[in-house]
């Protein structure tokens, strides 16, 4: 099969909260995206529920995909090939899109794509900068991952660094619950610290000068035990002064790396690249220090299905197709190995 | 029993000393509050059990695998999930029926569907760096060898005024 720019493929996207799809051509040119956020289903719940996950991804999948062939324009036998996120993720909300995406493969008779949730994350600046410098360093940030990720070329990438305990997203999550200041945590901590003075409590900054590994489950113990101790703290203080710790290190972390690979760009992804002051502080810092920083929309940060259809293009082109017995892999990890041996999560 | 912890290391050398007295199929219980050490529990016992790969929070993925030394070792978190229906999905039991090792955070939750197990409940202490760490067992599978737990434990025992003059 020729692979081109007139190539379209359909993203399919499942692996956590939302129900994506998205129709891409030529690997970078987004003719539309769906993302049907799950958010108010969360919200009750505070925090990502797995059974109704799925559940809501199964009622949600069909409706979000034809939306995506219809706002693209096109009819649907125009897509010539299906991508599709196989992992890492929850193995009931992944299992939905996998069997969708395989359907629609099939029905359409045109090749399946099996795509690295992660991996499409270093795929998601290119979408909005198809002539990003390379070599760069990515800093991946979300709910389960915080990773840094010496990217030479699309498909070309290593691991410089990871958490050893909690990931960023998580910290900002369970902060803001102990907070009680609402949920999603990640946009309630940016909203609270705004009122916030940073410098009013110094958390501690772990790792900081040592290594490109990130903790962040010590800050969480830091952050209870200042407000155990000090029960009349205004909680936009405590929120501030947390983000302002957190930010400092994935800051100071990703400029280490970017100077130790000598890379010519720094890329945010993930959820927690949302945040406006990690957004602001590495434009700064990485600027100033020579580098070119690719802030990516928050629509692109966050999980969508436009950069599985661009990974499932460039994995198309230079790996071909997957084939249809591919399955869901939860634990998949970035370099396509499952991370933690053999199976888990649910059956 | 009642054990204390003056700081994080002893943390990990109580979960080292619990580690050597687990038996294929056993089920471990980590109780307590965020930011209490549950993690750092599973982590001293995963070492101690021969795990090398980072052992991270769970929350999120909600069970992690880790291949030990003589067993698979399933590390999960409930903190996520709200009503037992979830946490019979997980599929828990089954894992330590194949012979794994589980631990479980926030498993108190679920108390009532998980069977036989040893329960870890970690909670702040008056020092930022200290815990206090208690012991149960849960069923029958560990009264063989409850009293050479609570035997090699002692020297971290609460009540112990030795702590004084170390």
């Amino acid at each position: 099969m020729h692979i081109d720019n007139s190539t379209v493929v359909l993203g399919i996207e499942s692996s956590c909260d939302e129900t994506a799809a998205a129709i891409v051509m030529g690997g970078n040119d987004v003719l539309s995206s769906v993302v049907s956020s799950q958010i108010d289903i969360h919200a009750k719940f505070g925090g990502v529920v797995p059974e109704v996950a799925s559940r809501a991804h199964l009622e949600l999948i069909q409706p979000v995909i034809n939306e995506a062939i219809q706002l693209a324009g096109i009819g649907a036998e125009r897509i010539n090939a299906v991508a599709t996120t196989i992992g890492p993720g929850l193995i009931g909300a992944l299992l939905v899109g996998v069997s969708a995406g395989k359907a629609m493969a099939y029905g359409l008779d045109v090749p399946f794509i099996g795509v690295n949730h992660l991996e499409a994350h270093l795929y998601a600046a290119l979408l909005e900068e198809p002539q990003l410098p390379f070599p760069a360093v990515v800093l991946l940030v979300s709910g389960g991952n915080t990773l840094l990720i010496h990217m030479t070329a699309p498909g070309e990438y290593s691991l410089l660094g990871a958490t050893i305990d909690d990931a960023a997203g998580e910290a900002f999550d369970k902060i803001a619950r102990f907070l009680d200041i609402g949920y999603p945590g990640g946009p309630a901590i940016d909203a609270a610290a705004q009122q916030g003075n940073p410098q009013s409590i110094e958390f501690p900054r772990a790792m900081l000068h040592d290594g490109l590994d990130f903790s962040f489950s010590g800050l969480k113990t830091s952050v209870i035990n200042y407000v155990r101790k000090n029960p009349g703290v205004a909680s936009h203080d405590v929120a501030a002064s947390f983000q302002c710790a957190v930010v400092d290190v994935l800051v100071a972390k990703t400029l280490r790396a970017a100077q130790q690979v000598d890379a010519k760009s720094i890329v945010l992804g993930g959820g927690v690249a949302a945040n406006s002051l990690l957004r602001s502080e590495m434009q700064r810092v990485g600027s100033a220090a020579g580098f070119h920083v690719a802030l990516p929309s928050k629509a692109m940060c966050t999980d969508n299905a436009a950069m599985i259809a661009s990974a499932g293009w460039y994995r198309l082109r230079d790996h071909g197709p997957s084939g249809l017995d591919v399955g869901a892999i939860p634990h998949l990890s970035l370099t396509g190995s499952t991370v933690r041996g053999n199976r888990a999560g649910r059956k | 029993m009642n054990l204390f912890a003056p700081s994080p290391i002893v943390t990990r050398e109580i979960a080292a000393v619990v580690a050597s007295y687990l038996r294929l199929g056993d089920t471990v219980v980590l109780a307590g509050e965020m930011g209490a050490g549950k993690t750092l529990l599973a982590q001293g016992i995963c070492t101690a059990l021969g795990v090398t790969d980072p052992v991270t929070s769970p929350t999120f993925n909600l069970v992690h695998s880790y291949a030990g030394n003589d067993a698979t070792v399933y590390h999960a978190d409930l903190y996520r999930l709200k009503n037992t229906d979830e946490i019979a999905d997980l599929a828990l039991e089954e894992f330590s029926q194949q012979g794994g090792i589980v631990l479980i955070e926030w498993g108190d939750v679920g108390d009532d569907i998980i069977g036989e197990h040893l329960e870890i409940r970690i909670s702040l202490g008056e020092e930022d760096e200290s815990r206090d760490i208690s012991v149960r067992a849960v069923g029958k599978r560990w009264e063989l060898r409850w009293p050479r737990l609570v035997a090699a434990t002692k020297m971290y025992a609460s009540t112990d005024a030795e702590w004084d003059d170390l």
